[in-house]
């Protein structure tokens, strides 16, 4: 609300101080832009449905799960289902902190490893000449459009096993810092928002070629490299049972939790706040990530 | 109405130690992608001209493998024919509503803005979300929507949504677009944050008067990048649809309803071991891949022009 308060006021001219991007352009009009908000609140609450339910029967008592005709939303919320959650956590031979650390750490290198090499390697696709680099560049295209699923599942053992990564933590991290996505999406947004006379000044001014890429490009593609931390680490968080990994304490908090409910209708409650549970933190990134992809102002300061 | 620019830097010459600089930058992700992802998906191709049942070593069969799936294999047919119309109806059906919702949204500002992206981004975020519609949809009449019809009088037994092949595929098809709204999408939310007011002031200037002109002559140009990004993740999505028949319809489905190719992959990777059978599957889908990628990158690059 306080937003179009906001709207209302540039409108009047009433806070003259205000950013640029907090203003709307002259040829949008107050009626469609309530028009547009209606629809798409519309919308949002069919594709948010499923979430709630999600929520709603993280709280339900078994008797209200398995009930006619059932019911949406919770009517006699319970904990139960999450103290039942801890008990069942607290019986397996692993502790579960431990299972909880091997993801979150397997998450944060991974996304991290992903975002800066990504980055480097695209910035030479975008910007730089190599020899090659064509050639280069369509295999990563290509390679995005085999879907193969379990059928590099074998030819993936056997290089994990030849380099002696099975039960290490390298086989989870590794792999993840050099998906072919996050290549091409970080070259298509350094494609679109950096400007090459940006980069060629710099050079010019002597500045390397390291600190060009982090001082200058990296903040220009900011809302790029925020876009691939979630799709990184929402598939890292993910992770369920690898082919590579045999040792107990090293297996991920994702298998564990699906170890837990993959015992049918009685643990239907348990499961239920088990999902609950692990959308938390992917959720956290997201909004956190999200709130930061801001409009990146690459083209002020130069003339055309 | 926009040149597309010099793409690289002009005065840096083409070998010697600016070259060697590209090599060092690139080097630590190229490596790690040609071990894990090139290298597997090679060896794959090369299997897919064997016989190999993962207990003895593959031995050479040339293009039998081809051979039998095309004129032997009815299944492999019908799952063909099925991935082809889902493709065709979740690929562009996924891309164009993740890019209209993506641009209306872009509209909103500060915090709303990101609600809303987190709203629509919703299905996306838990990994298995399709309990919830078996849920929704169950053939029982514990099921919300039989509960509610039975209750409202519609029908007088639960219907077997998942089960009769008159409901799967148009269920299918509605869970798949309905988890649409993922990679695509955020990246579009994000690149259309790159394009600069500026030019929508300038191009009010030159006389663009409507959002659809606007949208035409400037955004879709300048989003060209993310667009092309876009088209790849909703064709490959589209294609290897198979997961969601899996767990909504159960395998094998009904009458093979809903049988999809990489229902057939799976089945022959992970439960039969011919391998290389399932490699020479996932080489056809991935040339059915680039094959559309292609027609739709034409199509990308001529908008706007």
């Amino acid at each position: 609300m306080t937003l179009s308060i906001k709207d209302l006021k540039s409108k009047l001219g009433m806070n003259k101080g205000a950013h640029m991007s907090n203003m709307r352009l002259r040829n949008r009009s107050t009626g469609g832009y309530i028009a547009t908000l209606i629809f798409l609140l519309l919308f949002a609450s069919i594709m948010v449905l499923p979430m709630v339910y999600v929520v709603a029967n993280a709280f339900k008592p078994l008797s209200e799960l398995w009930i006619f005709p059932p019911r949406f939303f919770v009517y006699n919320p319970t904990g139960k289902n999450f103290s039942d959650l801890v008990e069942l956590m607290n019986t397996s031979t692993v502790p579960f902190s431990r299972y909880i650390f091997n993801t979150v750490f397997i998450a944060i290198c991974g996304t991290v490893g992903n975002v800066l090499l990504s980055s480097c390697c695209a910035y030479v696709f975008a910007r730089r000449r190599m020899v090659g680099g064509k050639a280069y560049f369509s295999i990563v295209r290509y390679a995005l459009m085999f879907v193969g699923g379990s059928v590099t599942g074998i030819p993936n053992f056997l290089v994990m096993s030849s380099l002696g990564w099975i039960d290490t933590y390298w086989s989870y991290i590794i792999p993840a810092m050099g998906t072919s996505m996050g290549l091409y999406l970080m070259k298509q947004f350094m494609e679109q928002m950096v400007p090459v006379e940006v980069i060629e000044a710099a050079r010019i001014d002597g500045c390397g070629e390291m600190k060009i890429l982090f001082r200058i490009v990296m903040p220009m593609v900011k809302s790029g490299w925020v876009t691939l931390i979630i799709f990184s680490f929402q598939g890292l968080w993910n992770t369920g049972g690898t082919n590579y990994i045999y040792e107990e304490s090293l297996k991920t908090f994702n298998y564990a939790m699906s170890q837990i409910t993959a015992a049918g209708i009685t643990r239907a409650g348990v499961s239920a706040a088990a999902s609950l549970l692990m959308m938390i933190v992917p959720i956290t990134v997201f909004l956190i990530a999200q709130s930061n992809v801001l409009e990146t102002m690459s083209t002020s300061g130069m003339k055309d | 109405m926009f040149k597309r620019k010099e793409k690289v830097i002009r005065h840096l010459p083409f070998f010697g130690k600016e070259n060697l600089t590209s090599y060092l930058m690139s080097a630590p992700y190229m490596l790690i992608f040609i071990t894990f992802n090139v290298l597997p998906i090679l060896i794959s191709i090369v299997l897919s001209f064997t016989y190999f049942n993962m207990l003895q070593s593959p031995s050479f069969i040339g293009i039998e493998n081809y051979l039998n799936l095309l004129t032997n294999d009815d299944l492999f047919i019908t799952g063909l024919k099925n991935t082809i119309i889902m493709a065709i109806c979740i690929g562009p059906g996924g891309y164009i509503l993740s890019f209209l919702m993506a641009w209306l949204i872009n509209e909103m500002q500060g915090a709303l803005r990101t609600i809303m992206i987190f709203l629509f981004y919703a299905p996306s975020i838990s990994g298995n979300v399709y309990f919830i519609w078996t849920y929704l949809f169950s053939s029982d009449s514990y099921g919300l929507v039989n509960g509610v019809m039975l209750d409202a009088g519609f029908i007088n037994e639960p219907i077997r949504w998942f089960q009769n092949p008159d409901y799967m595929m148009i269920l299918v098809v509605c869970v798949a677009l309905w988890t649409s709204f993922g990679t695509g999408f955020l990246t579009f939310a994000a690149g259309l944050k790159g394009v600069s007011r500026t030019y929508y002031e300038a191009a009010m200037v030159d006389g663009v008067t409507n959002r659809w002109q606007e949208l035409y002559y400037i955004t879709l140009p300048i989003m060209r990048p993310q667009l092309l990004f876009g088209a790849i993740m909703s064709i490959s999505g589209g294609f290897g649809v198979g997961g969601i028949c899996n767990a909504l319809c159960g395998f094998p489905s009904t009458q093979y309803a809903v049988h999809t190719i990489m229902n057939h992959l799976e089945d022959y990777g992970g439960s039969r071991y011919e391998m290389g059978y399932a490699c020479a599957i996932a080489v056809i889908l991935t040339l059915l891949i680039v094959g559309m990628n292609y027609i739709i990158r034409k199509l990308i690059e001529r908008v706007g022009e």
